[in-house]
């Protein structure tokens, strides 16, 4: 069992486009083990919440805690440092560096260490995500699965405490997608904090232990992730079936 | 696991070793080279010099600035006021040059630095400009007409002497000769010394702030920091090199000194056609550039239509230059900076 104390904190963070409210004080407590799913129909407000949590977006309002220390001023860059690791929706490469260089670059900078400190962990995080084989091999040339795993091995790079994801498994064919969420899960079964905005809900329900659902920007439900979906709010206002 | 990390590749000791003999041999060469010959190579060696400094500040760095003209008309002043006002010799004048440079970087840095893409573009011109239009009015070195090197400061050249000596040249020549050794010095420095950074950890978060800014920041990569960096480090090597070109040249002027079409435009068109964020791409690229100027000058304008409509192909067919076609075909690289992973032992 993860140590039981609040890795992330949320109190009332709130962020406005205008006179849309896109963040609405949403408000939650992320305990250091726990995965958390992320769900809402389209505009709901996820992709937004993720980059006010990652450092891409700084609210209007509320607080934003790692670790219980105050970060909601902070930049990405030191939220990375401070051990946040994201994995982009459309895959982010350095497409002139080898697969084995993104995370050379990643671990060295993330964490303040030189290459040859950083290469061992590098390795191990290769051989974790399925990318040994194509260590050398560079990242523009690599298909949508592969960009996919080297995304969760750079933001593994950076030695998260906590991993943000991103509709890591759109556009995957079922197999491929079974595949990432079976690297996903053993990272989870490891101890990493995570989460997890996704569309394809099968796979975010076969990982996370914990769900909520984003309605305009609100946190309209939050628990097991059954229940959740169970629940009438959510099938009517997400999945439009009418109660 | 047992594993092994490599920087380089196989046959990296022969480049090295033909890269040895070739600056041998231009070291070498006023010992048995005309005069014309290597004032074309010192023309070679100082164009090479900006355009490796732009390619790092554009080509890494992402700053595609149209204002290095400054920091060449900066280094320029640096020699002749030395030269005029405190009676520096020319060649320690050159430090003079790096420090105007330097200067100039960290103040415009202030201005440039609240702007990105085509507006840093703009503001780096203008800031430019401004330098261009200050330096005529400073009437102690020339004002707007320019001014040329006092004939003491040009015959007690540090070095000068030595050649006339061992040479027997007479004595502009043996200027000339010294001027070609600083030229050939501070080319061998700059693309050593870029080549030196690129395999350190600083150089892979340049390739990686290079091919995807937005993931580099989500990696931890402080782009701000590297960023000012590259551009005071590629302000200091320009400043550099306009001390030496207009100490070569011996008169100064600010429209010379400040031209965009002569420090910038050309630059940036031999690092275009070479392949940007490369170091083989601007060698490839200046030696383009040479033969094109040396074929096509006397045509006038339509030399620089020449020029233009070349950089247009080459954008079009082949963004990643010269330079480009040739590794993207043969994977081969003269200055090597991939770390490559090689697995000894896997367990089970």
């Amino acid at each position: 069992m993860a140590d039981a104390g609040t890795l992330l904190s949320l109190e009332g963070v709130t962020k406005r486009f205008g006179s849309l409210v896109v963040a609405d004080a949403v408000t939650l407590d992320l305990p250091r083990g726990q995965a958390l799913g992320i769900i809402g129909p389209n505009g709901a407000g996820k992709s937004t919440l993720l980059n006010l949590i990652a450092g891409n977006l700084m609210p209007d309002q509320g607080l934003i805690r790692l670790n219980g220390r105050d970060i909601t001023g902070t930049s990405l860059t030191q939220r990375c440092r401070m051990g946040m690791g994201r994995a982009f929706q459309i895959p982010q490469t350095f497409s002139r560096l080898t697969v084995f260089e993104t995370l050379l670059v990643a671990a060295s900078q993330g964490r303040g260490i030189s290459e040859s400190e950083a290469a061992g962990d590098c390795v191990s995080i290769l051989e974790r995500t399925g990318l040994l084989d194509r260590a050398n091999q560079v990242s523009g040339s690599l298909n949508l699965l592969q960009r996919k795993r080297l995304e969760l091995a750079r933001a593994l790079a950076t030695g998260p405490d906590l991993l943000l994801l991103d509709e890591i498994a759109g556009g995957l064919t079922e197999a491929e997608c079974a595949s990432l969420v079976g690297t996903i899960r053993s990272l989870h079964a490891g101890g990493t904090t995570i989460v997890w905005i996704e569309h394809v809900l099968h796979a975010l329900n076969s990982v996370v232990e914990r769900l909520i659902v984003l309605d305009f920007g609100r946190v309209i439900q939050d628990g097991a992730p059954d229940a959740v979906m169970a629940s009438r709010e959510v099938q009517e206002i997400y999945l439009g079936i009418e109660a | 696991m047992r594993y092994r990390v490599q920087t380089g590749q196989g046959g990296s000791w022969i480049v090295a070793l033909a890269a040895l003999v070739i600056v041998v041999v231009f070291a070498a060469l006023p010992f048995f080279g005309s005069r014309s010959l290597m004032q074309d190579l010192f023309f070679v060696f100082t164009m090479l010099t900006l355009a490796q400094f732009w390619n790092l500040l554009a080509g890494y760095g992402g700053l595609v600035s149209v204002g290095q003209q400054m920091f060449v008309g900066a280094g320029a002043y640096g020699v002749f006021a030395a030269a005029i006002l405190w009676g520096i010799n020319p060649v320690a004048g050159l430090a003079v040059s790096a420090v105007a440079a330097l200067v100039l970087a960290l103040v415009s840095a202030v201005f440039v630095f609240r702007l990105n893409d085509a507006y840093f573009a703009i503001g780096t011109w203008v800031v430019a400009e401004v330098a261009r239009l200050s330096f005529a009015q400073w009437k102690a070195v020339g004002g707007g007409t320019g001014t040329s090197l006092p004939r003491e400061a040009r015959r007690n050249m540090w070095g000068a002497d030595w050649v006339e000596q061992v040479t027997g040249l007479r004595a502009a020549a043996a200027m000339d000769v010294v001027s070609y050794w600083l030229a050939l010095a501070l080319v061998v420095a700059t693309i050593g010394g870029i080549y030196w950074l690129m395999r350190r950890k600083t150089g892979l978060a340049l390739a990686a702030m290079r091919d995807n800014p937005q993931a580099a920041a989500s990696a931890g990569l402080n782009a701000g920091r590297i960023k000012l960096a590259v551009y005071v480090i590629s302000a200091v090597g320009a400043g550099i090199a306009g001390g030496l070109i207009f100490m070569q040249n011996g008169r100064v002027s600010p429209d010379s000194a400040f031209s965009v079409i002569d420090w910038t435009a050309y630059v940036i068109f031999i690092v275009v056609i070479g392949g940007i964020g490369t170091i083989e791409g601007p060698i490839i690229g200046v030696i383009v550039f040479f033969l094109l100027q040396s074929l096509l000058a006397d045509l006038g304008s339509w030399y620089l239509m020449v020029l233009g409509l070349l950089g247009i192909l080459i954008m079009l067919f082949a963004p990643r230059g010269l330079w480009g076609l040739i590794s993207g075909r043969t994977g081969f690289a003269l200055f090597p900076i991939q770390r490559r992973l090689f697995i000894e032992e896997r367990e089970d």
